[in-house]
């Protein structure tokens, strides 16, 4: 057998060859045109290739050709800001070799190989360095040091190393040993990046979203899933949160979806400010696009390529945080080219192997000790489209197994504009326990307990609804009609929150507790003014109410908050005297 | 490699046909089937190998046996296109129907059409004046968005898109669109009303036609929306036009999807269609849009009618999750007589936001469209408590709510057949009726604009 065989079959995006040499995973050029392709499969003489791009037009008896090589990232300066397919071909230079439409047979290097970027050295020569072990800095964009690492599988003594202004390629040290290491590196998608150890996550990722900080924190490391039927705010919850949480490293995958939502990205990041470090949001960035109408075979791997860009970004001690929207359509690549493969299908055609895979790719998130001793996290925030909405079904199943955050979006709170849509009654993180003692000591001591609070009240007031639907709210206690609008309050001024406005999408976790205390403060004072005789109406209408509430559009609310709940009590006091 | 025909058929199966002994046959690869009396049928090549090609036909495999004799054309399915498809009516493959000549191509296209590079593409943002009022105001069409109409059979989804085709138009410019048409699997009478409509109003002139009618070949419906759309590529990439796309049926198109699946043994997703149907309608529905450094844009109007008015059914469930948002057409307004019958509730314009406000339609637009649909639901779900409790037991402000969804429905949605409503004539007619609502419960509205534009301050 020998590197180059023959096709003998074509089904669309699966190809059979014949006369090859090949193990699993090798890359493999397919056809006249060389498309590239994967092998996936080994049947005695045949090898059963997913191929990346269209396979209309190519026959039986083309050449296929072995690469030797697996399918691989390239990773080094370059990856932030920019675009890639699910390949790691930059979609700019796509648009500059093919034009706006994308056709075939073309390569393209992950980034460019001939810039020079100014690596400055932090070992010396002499020094022992392992895999995975920090040996130079590059200044990458303006808010991100990209540090050069020894590849995980090489170690030994630092024979030379330079500083000094280089491409990707050029060495920048070598080793006793002989081995010599670039700016650049490869790894095989399909392989998780090494690390030291896995540490249970403690520290929150901040999303600046109300109700996932407060009620339904991520943790840093952590893994969730964003169920919802179309149109209820997936990408845009996704959006906002590689715009806006604390991560320092965002990767961004469109899976399998709208190409106008990738332009939007582009259109935007590049304007906003992060507001963790005030620079444009860019800067931060690595995006993946593999839109609907892209090959399926090149989404099945987007994901991979995604999480193995995420993880080299870990290894050099960063916080990355990953968005993949949506994995019901890497879910459904795999039963697409499953089905090809006329394997064994399992529930709802999916392969059998569908949970273990969801698994394994939501296991790639974690906080670690890197290779280099650091403290370095991946958080994965994974869309879900169930048909119908309905999350019995297999990918959101296997993926509820799996991740410890559950935000649920609801066709009904979509809606009525109850954005974002996320239902507080089904919804859950299983942090709460791990991060508790953060928010006490970084955001106040009784976090926690206000938390408690607030969800308290939620489930009364879905307790009470149900009464409602019967005998209407005017038939309930005064102070239970209380109950009601404390918890109007706790949606329309806390949970709800514009993805697009200015100033709301973004709240600061401190701000987030001012307004969670906002409500209590209202709830006692409403109390007391009610027992010294005071109207509900009254109470609920005052001005000062209404200001606190619109407040949150403005900017500088964090210092106006404390003075307006202080008005809004003193009203609310006023109206006993009224009456 | 055209030319050799092979008498190779093993099977015959629904419409598919397998044959072997064959020299290389090039996946996706054009093929015309002759028959013992002569006549022609044309296929596409599903699957090929050394040792099996299996066959999609078109036309339905009837009077095939293992006689029929199979040339392969040597190429994938192309589409003549030139700018005289404008003015033109064609069958579902795409060959003339009105009797015309063929079409002289100044280029012949792949109708499989290329995935549009997203870093390539431009984000909409010009707003398209529909005339109809619950569109313009609530669900904002944007020129390159792909907008479906979710409707169901009965119901006067086609007078709709037709008046959309007639008015559509930018704000402020004489800008004509050019239609394609893509009929797929509906009846004759329905054809005829749209042709018709368009011939009266001239509009044919500037459409280019697709037809495959229901008593045409079911199977032909796969590569009908796909002419249409390499026709539209071309002439707004090529040609710089605005091009607006209606398709109807799109329901009769994933039937024919899922009878080709069954034919080939696949495991069926859910409702026995293809597990591959969310791409397959993606590499319809993403060719809608505007890319960088070329004038033209195509704006996508697929009908569908929902299976037994269910919106959880795949075919509308598979489409909201690729379109921009979704125009739902309600059976209990029809009932009510109210034309045309929207359900503003459930439908979404997902591209709205980028295309109104001060400069676009106007600076309330966003505010008055808010308070619209929101004193709206809650005049709607006010009358399921009513029919429980009664008209008395309401307090003032639910009162006025309840009146308002009556106003809205009679009133703000319904208009007649021809009437082209301006943006401006939209809004001002909002604000007229909601004035009949206190402005304190009118919470949504930007005070500045009630001052502006409330009647009582107008006065
Ligand atoms: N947080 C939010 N603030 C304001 N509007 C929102 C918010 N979330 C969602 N929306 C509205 O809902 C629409 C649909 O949201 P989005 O595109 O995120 O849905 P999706 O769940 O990703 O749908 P699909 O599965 O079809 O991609 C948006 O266009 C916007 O109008
Ligand atoms: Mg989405």
């Amino acid at each position: 057998m020998s590197k180059e065989g023959v096709i003998y079959r074509i089904s669309g995006p699966v190809v059979t060859a014949t006369g090859m040499s090949a193990g699993m995973y090798d890359v493999v050029r397919v056809g006249n045109e060389g498309l590239m392709g994967e092998v996936i499969e080994l049947h005695g003489e045949k090898a059963v290739i997913q191929v990346y791009e269209d396979t209309s037009g190519i026959r039986p008896g083309e050449p296929v050709i072995n690469t030797g090589e697996t399918l691989s990232v390239s990773l080094g300066p370059g990856l932030l800001t920019q675009i890639y397919d699910g390949i790691q071909r930059p979609l700019p230079t796509l648009e500059e070799v093919m034009g706006v439409f994308i056709t075939r047979g073309v390569d393209a290097d992950a980034f460019d190989l001939e810039k020079k970027w100014t690596f400055e050295a932090v070992v010396e020569k002499g020094a022992a360095v392992e895999g995975g072990q920090v040996i130079g800095h590059v200044q990458e964009t303006e808010t991100i040091v990209h540090k050069i690492m020894v590849p995980p599988t090489m170690s030994g003594v630092v024979k030379t190393i330079k500083s000094g202004d280089f491409n990707v390629t050029e060495t920048v040290c070598t080793l006793e040993d002989g081995s010599e290491i670039q700016m650049m590196q490869k790894w095989p998608v399909r392989t998780p990046r090494p690390y030291r150890q896995k540490y249970a996550p403690d520290t929150p990722l901040i999303t600046g979203m109300r109700i996932l900080d407060f009620l339904f924190p991520l943790a840093k490391g952590g893994a969730a899933g964003i169920p919802g039927p179309f149109g209820s705010g997936k990408t845009v919850t996704q959006q906002s949160l590689a715009k806006y949480s604390d991560a320092q490293i965002v990767v961004y995958i469109g899976c399998g979806e709208r190409g106008n939502e990738m332009t939007e990205v582009l259109d935007e990041f590049p304007h906003l400010i992060d507001p963790n470090t005030g620079k444009p949001l860019m800067n931060r960035t690595v995006m993946i696009a593999n839109t609907s109408n892209m090959p399926v075979a090149a989404r099945e791997a987007s994901v991979y390529t995604g999480i193995t860009i995420a993880e080299y970004f870990r290894d050099m001690g960063y916080d990355v945080a990953l968005m993949a929207d949506s994995t019901s359509r890497w879910a459904e690549a795999m039963r697409e080219i499953s089905s090809r493969l006329e394997e064994m299908p399992g529930e709802e055609g999916y392969p059998a192997y569908l949970s273990s895979r969801i698994a394994e790719f939501y296991e790639r998130a974690g906080r670690v000790e890197t290779k280099n001793g650091d403290d370095g996290s991946v958080t994965v925030i994974g869309a879900v489209s169930p048909p119908g909405g309905d999350i019995s079904e297999p990918v959101s199943q296997g993926t509820l197994r799996i991740v410890k955050v559950f935000w649920g979006l609801d066709a009904g709170l979509a809606r009525q504009r109850h954005f974002p849509a996320i239902n507080w009654l089904n919804s859950y993180s299983l942090y709460p326990q791990s991060l508790n003692q953060w928010f006490r000591d970084n955001i106040a001591q009784d976090f926690p307990e206000i938390r408690t609070q607030i969800s308290g009240l939620l489930q009364i007031e879905a307790e009470l609804q149900e009464i409602v639907q019967l005998v209407g709210s005017d038939a309930l206690p005064v102070d239970q009609q209380l109950t009601l609008e404390v918890a109007r309050m706790i949606r329309e001024f806390f949970l709800q929150q514009n993805g697009f406005h200015d100033v709301d999408a973004y709240c600061d976790i401190n701000l987030q507790y001012s307004m969670s205390k906002a409500i209590l403060s209202f709830q006692e004072a409403a109390k007391n003014a009610m027992a010294a005789g005071a109207q509900l109406n009254d109470v609920v209408n005052v001005p000062a109410r209404t200001a606190l509430m619109r407040g949150r559009f403005e900017k500088g609310y964090i210092d106006t908050i404390d003075d307006m709940v202080k008005s809004m009590v003193d009203e609310i006091a006023g109206t006993v005297e009224d009456n | 490699m055209t030319g050799k025909e092979y008498r190779t058929i093993t099977d015959v199966k629904g419409p598919l046909v397998f044959l072997n002994k064959t020299e290389p046959v090039a996946f996706g690869e054009i093929v015309t089937i002759r028959l013992a009396d002569g006549s022609l049928k044309n296929g596409q090549v599903l699957d090929t190998s050394d040792d099996l090609v299996i066959v999609q036909v078109f036309e339905g495999t009837a009077k095939i046996d293992r006689t029929a004799g199979v040339t392969f054309m040597g190429d994938v399915f192309k589409l003549p296109v030139s700018k005289d498809l404008v003015g033109r009516i064609l069958d579902g493959a795409g060959r003339p129907r009105d009797g015309g000549p063929d079409i002289v191509a100044e280029e012949n296209a792949d109708i499989i059409g290329a995935a549009i590079n997203p870093f390539s593409r431009q984000s909409p943002h010009d707003f398209i004046q529909t005339g109809i009022s619950a569109i313009d105001c609530c669900t904002t069409l944007v020129r390159g968005q792909k907008l479906p109409i979710f409707s169901a059979s009965g119901l006067p989804h086609n007078d709709i898109a037709l008046q959309i085709a007639r008015q559509a138009k930018l704000k402020g410019s004489d800008e004509q669109f050019i239609v394609v048409f893509c009929a797929m699997g509906i009846t004759a009478e329905e054809y005829n009303f749209f042709r018709s409509d368009l011939e009266r109003t001239g509009a044919l002139e500037n459409a280019a036609l697709f037809v495959n009618l229901a008593d045409d070949p079911a199977v032909e419906r796969i590569i009908t929306p796909r002419l249409a759309l390499t026709a539209a590529e071309y002439l707004a990439f090529e040609h710089d036009y605005h091009v607006l796309v209606i398709y109807t049926d799109m329901t009769n198109y994933c039937d024919a999807l899922r009878q080709i699946g069954a034919a080939r043994e696949e495991v069926p997703g859910r409702r026995g269609y293809p597990g591959y149907m969310y791409t397959d309608l993606a590499m319809l529905y993403e060719r809608a849009g505007i890319v960088k450094g070329k004038k033209g844009s195509i704006t996508q109007f697929p009908i569908l009618t929902m299976p037994g008015d269910d919106i959880t059914h795949p075919i509308p469930d598979l489409s909201g999750y690729i379109t921009e948002g979704q125009i739902v057409i309600s059976r209990e307004l029809h009932q009510q007589g109210i034309y045309p019958p929207i359900n503003v509730l459930p439908s979404l314009s997902r591209l709205m936001g980028s295309c109104i406000g001060a400069d676009t339609t106007r600076e309330d637009h966003k505010s008055v469209s808010d308070q619209m649909y929101a004193a709206y639901a809650q005049g709607r779900e006010l009358r399921g408590l009513v029919a429980i409790v009664g008209e008395d037991a309401l307090n003032e402000r639910d009162k006025q709510l309840l009146d308002f969804s009556g106003v809205f429905e009679d009133r703000f949605l319904r208009q007649s057949r021809d009437e082209d409503r301006s943006i401006d004539e939209t809004l001002d007619l909002c604000w007229e009726l909601m004035s009949s609502i206190d402005t304190k419960y009118l919470v949504r509205l930007d005070q500045k604009w009630i001052e502006k534009y409330h009647p009582d301050n107008k006065a």
